[in-house]
């Protein structure tokens, strides 16, 4: 028992050295390089000239065809309390007090390689080549792993809808920008805060604007490089933690986070049959091994055993052989003689029949003594 | 227990039944205002907390401790443990149920649970570790349902069937092992994506082999503490074989799980040095992190590692539920408690009664199906026609 | 250890070094444990 389990120990032992090397190491793009759709669209939102009026909200609710808030959008009391985007708010502006009020609008950045459609299990989220992430919500099941991922916390879902429950997110207004419209937020802003160009030169404009007014901006383009790069960029005058926003996320993309893991899925499907034969074979074999010791164990005492009975029996037989033998000495004898004595007995009545008694006694010797007395 | 006064006429109502019942009645109530005022009306997620208690309890926890399938039939079949024998069909059972009861509970967290289907057959999202875990879980609940058949089959007397399926046991158990190395350390995975959400003492590189690992002791644990829960109540049903192996399942499965969690332990520091997350440990977060590393990892090893050594039973036993227990913290560490670290406390999550409910209703129908089957089908014992193989 | 790293190699050079003492640990206390798990069941 104890070393049966130790065996099994050893075994799980090496399964977890493979899982081990094989899980920890392996990452699936290597040196490859993806640098999105070429020309695509982004927002530059300068967070400097954005006044806190809202206007854009409002834009994006009517653009959008979504019921309209409770509160109008005239009513800058909302922005007291930080939010968030919600199934029926695509955008918000927050304002932050740094100390002097500073606004800053929120809404999908649309990543270069949006973590919403990495994590998707059925790809309901594209990343269109025009810059837009899109949702399809024909396909969507609501696991909500989307907003999991996501790492702005800007998917939302209608949680009260009982049987057609949806995930809400910006859209970069995709319908409009694809004939040739501004998305609604930008259209309507009237400080400029939000520019809507191909992303590449917005990059461009944005460091223009931080070059040529350092003390205006904080060296840094939000978006440029943050989770792999957004279409949706910001320039700001204060620190961007400072504003709402995370500068914790780091430079890696979705799909970079999750590769190895991913990468290892294969891997264990190549070598888990290999292992686990493997180990049902070294099983069986000792098993086999086990069994044919006992089997030739067995099979040594059945034969000693057997030798000894055998010997016993031959012994046996030897003895009785021998007294048997010295039976039939006797017997033979004893026939030799009554023949004797009757051959003379008959001599002397016939002469004619007296060959064979002598030849037959020899034989009887070694042979069936039965057939000796007749 | 407000059951104690009820006349003891009618058998039906011992206080289990009238437990029970009274459970599934509210999780009948609360499965009808699921689906008509929708997820928002019972739970308490919100837009920055979409996974509650129904993944991170029903789902993480659940398929956690149902690890004990494959574990025990690897061990039994793969590595030739064949004292494990009578360990096999309940364990098989367990994980089948537990895995009908994680898709069951899924239909209640999804927004629309007929999709359920769609990433398998209709819009395969390949690039995300929900779909692999999806996909390994609809595989191994087939798996999982085939290996079980023997015994239906038994029960119902299908023995050409039966023959059949027996002969597959082999292909089964490797497969089974296949799908559960994929899937529970995908689970872990599954928050790989989130770095920014997840605390870094539980973020890590390693997090799928962090899963899978603890998987393997969470099974081994769950089959001690099924077994203790089944001698105790279901004793009747079990064979002479089964109370014979049982035993030493039990202290064969405490010494691997002892040497396991010491290596899960082994890896889950080394993950806080490649990280380079130690000034983490002084902190409040690192306080509740030793919790469950030492607590309810470190203790119970060394709990499992005694009773192994002294063949003490009850500390086997102790050990178990310990583990399982740790098990539990873990996952809701990692999906509720450590997840969100970085919101303010007003926009945290806290489950909802409603939720709790639901949970233990999914809980009971476990509970309720799996007396219905061991009561009548030939799990905990041999069938006599079927002895010798 | 608040020890600010500038470079991915530092980080590196540092993590792996302590990652490494831990590893000879772990090759000396896992033998110690199976020892200790095991050191009764000899018969
Ligand atoms: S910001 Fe979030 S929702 Fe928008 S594309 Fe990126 S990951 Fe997706
Ligand atoms: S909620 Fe819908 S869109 Fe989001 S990951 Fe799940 S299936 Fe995809
Ligand atoms: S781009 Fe369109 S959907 Fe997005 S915030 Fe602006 S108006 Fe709303």
């Amino acid at each position: 028992m104890a070393i049966s389990r130790r065996k099994f120990l050893g075994g799980i032992g090496a399964a977890l050295g493979g899982a081990a090397a094989s899980l920890g190491t392996a990452y699936g793009a290597s040196n490859k390089h993806f640098k999105g759709h070429p020309n695509s669209f982004g927002v530059l939102h300068d967070i400097t000239r954005c006044i806190g009026c809202r206007k854009c909200e409002e834009a994006c609710n009517t653009v959008n065809d979504l019921p309209k808030p409770e509160t109008s959008f005239e009513d800058l009391s909302v922005l007291d309390s930080k939010r968030r985007t919600d199934a029926d708010i695509y955008t918000v502006v927050n304002r932050f007090n740094t100390p002097e009020p500073v606004f800053a609008k929120k809404q999908c950045n649309h990543c270069l390689e949006p973590a919403c459609a990495s994590a998707c299990f059925v790809k309901a989220f594209t990343k269109t080549k025009s810059g837009a992430v899109t949702y399809n919500e024909k396909v969507c099941v609501g696991c909500r792993y989307c907003m999991v991922a996501c790492p702005f916390e800007i998917p939302a879902y209608e949680y009260h809808k009982a049987l057609t429950p949806s995930v809400t997110k910006c859209t970069m207004c995709f319908p409009r920008i694809i004939e040739g419209k501004l998305p609604g937020c930008v259209e309507i802003c009237p400080k400029e805060a939000l520019i809507f160009g191909e992303r590449d030169k917005l990059i461009k404009a944005a460091w223009q604007r931080i070059y040529k007014f350092p003390d205006k901006y904080t060296a840094h383009v939000y978006g440029e490089h943050e989770m792999g790069g957004t279409s949706w960029l910001y320039i700001s005058g204060d620190e961007f933690s400072k504003v709402g926003m995370r500068e914790d996320l780091g430079i890696k993309s979705a799909p970079e986070l999750t590769s190895g893991a991913l990468a290892a899925v294969p891997i264990v499907v190549g070598l888990w049959p290999v292992f686990l034969t493997g180990a049902y074979a070294i099983s069986k074999r000792k098993e086999k091994i086990a069994q044919q010791e006992k089997d030739q164990a067995v099979a040594e005492t059945l034969a000693n055993a057997q030798e000894e009975a055998a010997k016993k029996l031959e012994d046996l037989r030897e003895k009785l052989n021998q007294e048997k033998a010295s039976a039939i000495n006797f017997e033979v004898k004893k026939a030799l003689e009554e023949a004797a004595k009757k051959a003379e007995e008959e001599k002397q009545a016939q002469e004619a029949q007296e060959e064979e008694e002598p030849d037959q006694a020899d034989d009887a010797d070694g042979e069936d003594p039965s057939k000796e007395d007749e | 227990m407000a059951t104690e006064n009820t006349q003891p006429a009618d058998s039906k109502f011992t206080p289990f039944n009238i437990v029970t019942g009274i459970i599934l009645v509210i999780g009948g109530i609360l499965t009808i205002l699921r689906f008509t005022q929708g997820i928002g009306a019972v739970t308490n997620l919100d837009n920055n907390n979409p996974w509650g208690i129904w993944i991170g309890f029903d789902l993480l926890c659940g398929v956690a401790l149902a690890a004990g399938g494959y574990v025990t039939s690897a061990a039994c079949y793969i590595f030739g443990f064949k004292r494990y024998h009578s360990a096999v069909r309940p364990a098989i059972l367990t994980a089948f149920l537990g895995y009908a009861l994680v898709v069951f509970a899924l239909h209640y967290d999804v927004g629309r649970p007929w999709r359920l289907p769609y990433p398998i057959f209709y819009s395969q999202g390949t690039s995300s570790l929900l779909f692999e875990v999806g996909l390994c879980v609809f595989l191994y609940l087939t798996v999982l349902f085939v290996e079980f058949t023997p015994a239906a089959f038994e029960w119902l007397g299908l023995k050409k069937i039966r023959e059949v399926v027996v002969k597959l046991t082999m292909i089964l158990t490797i497969f089974g092992v296949i799908l559960s190395t994929l899937h529970q350390s995908s689970l872990g995975a599954l928050f790989m994506i989130a770095p920014s959400k997840l605390h870094p003492l539980w973020y890590s590189g390693y997090l799928h082999v962090y899963f899978f690992v603890s998987s393997m002791f969470a099974g081994m644990s769950m089959v001690i503490f099924e077994g203790t829960l089944a001698h105790r109540w279901l004793s009747h049903k079990m064979d002479d074989t089964h109370h014979h192996e049982a035993p030493g399942v039990a202290f064969g499965f405490a010494k691997a799980a002892s040497l396991i969690m010491m290596g899960y332990l082994c890896i889950k520091i080394i993950g806080i040095a490649m990280d380079n997350n130690w000034h983490y440990l002084a902190t409040g977060w690192g306080a509740w992190f030793l919790v469950e590393l030492i607590g309810f990892v470190a203790f119970p090893a060394i709990l499992y590692a005694m009773g192994s050594r002294e063949q003490n039973m009850l500390m086997v036993r102790w050990a178990a539920v310990w583990t399982v227990l740790g098990i539990v913290l873990n996952r809701l560490n990692i999906s509720i408690v450590a997840f969100n670290y970085h919101l303010p406390s007003a926009d945290r999550y806290i489950p909802s009664i409603m939720e709790i409910g639901t949970s233990v209703f999914i809980v009971t129908v476990g509970i309720v199906v799996y007396r219905f089957i061991t009561t009548r089908m030939p799990i905990l014992y041999e069938h006599p026609d079927y002895k010798t193989h | 250890m608040d020890t600010i790293f500038y470079t991915l190699q530092d980080f590196m050079i540092f993590t792996k070094g302590i990652t490494y003492i831990i590893m000879g640990g772990i090759l000396v206390f896992m033998p110690l444990f199976w020892c200790f798990l095991t050191q009764r069941d000899e018969d």
